[in-house]
């Protein structure tokens, strides 16, 4: 059996916090941003895997030795969310930024989905 | 219970759903609104040395944040932009969940803090405050004659 591939199993089994989004759509691509504080940029992972895009980011956060929780609204070290693309998303035309803990991602449409003027020819 | 006539995104919808459950259980809900689900969303920690505030604020520009201590409380205030800005008139937003606007959050914390003594850090949108505690008020053992 391929070890990583049941790291990644154990990974997708612990649960995990779902990230505010915010998804755009304009004529060549559709622009998602994801609200991932306390990600550095190498524990964030982006895949497609067939046409499902997941997003999951592990947290950094340095804690003092000894220290007790007072109070805590985020309970959990990790973010995960999934969204099913559609078809004329070309996950080739992929773009990753993270920035201030914010993921800023652009997937293109395949050049065919891309919007055409249809000509109306008068009989 | 209400449905929203077009459930667009589930998630959505269950977080409707648990913001009204948390309603009708809170014996009294806040005039500020609830503790939980503000912007941006803390944590709270304690040694017997210092206090260790967590605030997740992704998207802000950690110049802009201020951080106020002021007799044992705490204030952390500014403004997120909004990421759907300069949108173009054919543009379409499917989902809108993140946070845009001015925020403020205020926690009262224990008054033997030392405001002379505190640090903050911001690293990927988490802002890390770390307050002492007064010298005077840290535990010291006391050796018995």
């Amino acid at each position: 059996m391929d070890e990583s591939k049941v790291t990644r199993e154990a990974a997708h089994e612990a649960p995990a916090l779902l990230p505010p989004v915010d998804v755009v759509e304009d004529a060549e691509g559709i622009t998602l941003y994801a609200d991932l504080p306390g990600v550095p940029k190498d524990r964030l992972d982006v895949q497609v895997e067939a046409d499902t895009l997941t997003i999951s980011g592990e947290m950094d956060v340095a804690m003092p030795q000894g220290m007790a929780a007072t109070h805590a609204e985020v309970s959990l070290p990790r973010y995960r969310r999934s969204f099913t693309l559609s078809k004329e998303l070309d996950a080739e035309k992929l773009s990753a930024e993270l920035k201030n803990g914010v993921l800023k991602l652009r997937i293109g449409k395949a050049a065919h989905a891309q919007p055409r003027k249809v000509q109306i020819k008068v009989a | 219970m209400d449905v929203s006539l077009f459930p667009r995104d589930m998630f959505a919808e269950l977080d409707r759903l648990q913001r009204q459950m948390q309603q009708a259980f809170e014996f009294s809900p806040s005039i500020r609104g609830f503790a939980r689900g503000g912007f941006p969303a803390l944590n709270v920690g304690s040694t017997p040395q210092s206090v260790e505030i967590y605030a997740y604020v992704p998207g802000v520009d950690p110049a802009s944040i201020e951080v106020n201590l002021e007799r044992g409380v705490l204030t952390i205030s500014g403004e997120r932009a909004s990421g759907l800005a300069g949108l173009g008139p054919k543009d379409t937003v499917h989902i809108e969940e993140r946070f845009a606007g001015k925020f403020r959050r205020v926690v009262t914390l224990s008054d033997d803090l030392d405001a002379q003594a505190v640090e903050a850090r911001c690293k990927d949108g988490l802002l890390h405050i770390s307050i002492q505690r007064k010298a005077a008020a840290q535990p010291r053992r006391i050796s018995i004659q």
